[in-house]
């Protein structure tokens, strides 16, 4: 997907830089905190261009093995599944925010788009998971107009070490109009 | 100590089951059920007050585990290798989620385990898991 589809004002220049990540960013701010559960975990996604990292920063509550201590299986898959269905979503967002189809002060109104569906998810448990940050990336094999297929990873000190990955399906929001 | 007991005390010592008010109701020869109260701090879907897979995939998996744990042939500590869950319906907003896993099966390494989530409408289940764990010793 391409960073460069500018929406271009009037005089035909392209839009200051800020103007541009100020919208994107806000439109990202709102899908993400918009979902309470989301927020429970405190996850947080970093956007460079259309890439997002999914953060999750560590707490307490988030132990599932508090003698070793590791974090919860459960905690990990939904890190993994929050990233899939946002990572989703955001290739959507994006194409509909840079085409100028959506406007972003929308959204931050609270007129979020329709989430996609999980159908099924799958968690491979690679490592254990430390008791500290952990990071995500989604990639989405195949987005058609009713299903997808989209793999996670997630990581913690070392990119090249996943300690989880997963794969799911997901049935995608009606299109409107 | 007995296993019901061990499987009672691994539960209940976890911090994000804890988070997630999780709670046994039952406990058996590698079956357990759970049950999750409904609250709205697990919300996926904002718009229909919906709770997130997320929520229900981490009920599913402490199930399960419990039953490899209070499983006769367990060893008493236990991690999941892989779960699948396959959500067949949204969860009705409002209502407690209860879950039965059963450890079918345990190899001297390996147990398999599969699991199902219910609303209180028990004729169409939410969701169902299968998966796979370690068996190890103290924990």
């Amino acid at each position: 997907m391409s960073e460069g589809k500018f929406v271009k004002p009037r005089s035909g220049r392209p839009e200051p830089v800020q103007v541009i990540k100020q919208r994107r960013d806000a439109a990202l701010r709102a899908l993400v905190h918009g979902v309470p559960y989301i927020q429970f975990l405190g996850i947080e996604f970093d956007r460079r261009g259309d890439e997002l990292t999914a953060l999750l920063p560590f707490d307490n509550k988030l132990i599932g093995n508090p003698l070793l201590p590791a974090l919860h299986g459960g905690v990990t898959a939904a890190f993994l599944e929050v990233t899939a269905i946002i990572g989703l979503s955001w290739v959507t967002l994006w194409e509909e925010i840079e085409s100028g189809r959506i406007d972003p002060q929308n959204l931050v109104a609270g007129n979020l788009p329709r989430l996609p569906k999980t159908i099924d998810f799958t968690v491979d448990y690679l490592r254990t998971g430390l008791p500290r940050d952990a990071y995500a990336r989604a990639s989405v094999n195949r987005s058609g107009r009713r299903y997808a297929s989209v793999h996670v990873e997630a990581w913690q000190d070392n990119r090249s070490r996943a300690f989880a990955q997963a794969t799911g399906h997901f049935l995608m929001p009606r299109q409107s109009g | 100590m007995s296993k019901e007991k061990m499987a009672r005390q691994f539960t209940e010592a976890i911090p994000h089951a804890r988070a997630l008010s999780m709670q046994i109701d039952h406990l058996g020869d590698g079956i357990v059920e759970m049950s999750m109260p409904y609250d709205t701090k697990l919300i996926g879907d904002p718009e229909t007050g919906v709770i997130h897979g997320g929520a229900v995939y981490a009920l599913l998996d402490t199930c399960c585990g419990a039953a490899v744990v209070c499983h006769p042939a367990s060893k008493g500590g236990t991690a999941t290798i892989g779960l699948r869950i396959d959500y067949m319906r949204a969860a009705t907003p409002g209502q407690t989620i209860r879950t039965r896993a059963e450890c079918y099966h345990v190899t001297r390494s390996v147990a398999f385990v599969r699991a199902t989530a219910m609303d209180d409408d028990t004729d169409r289940p939410v969701a169902s898991a299968t998966g796979t764990f370690t068996v190890e010793g103290d924990l």
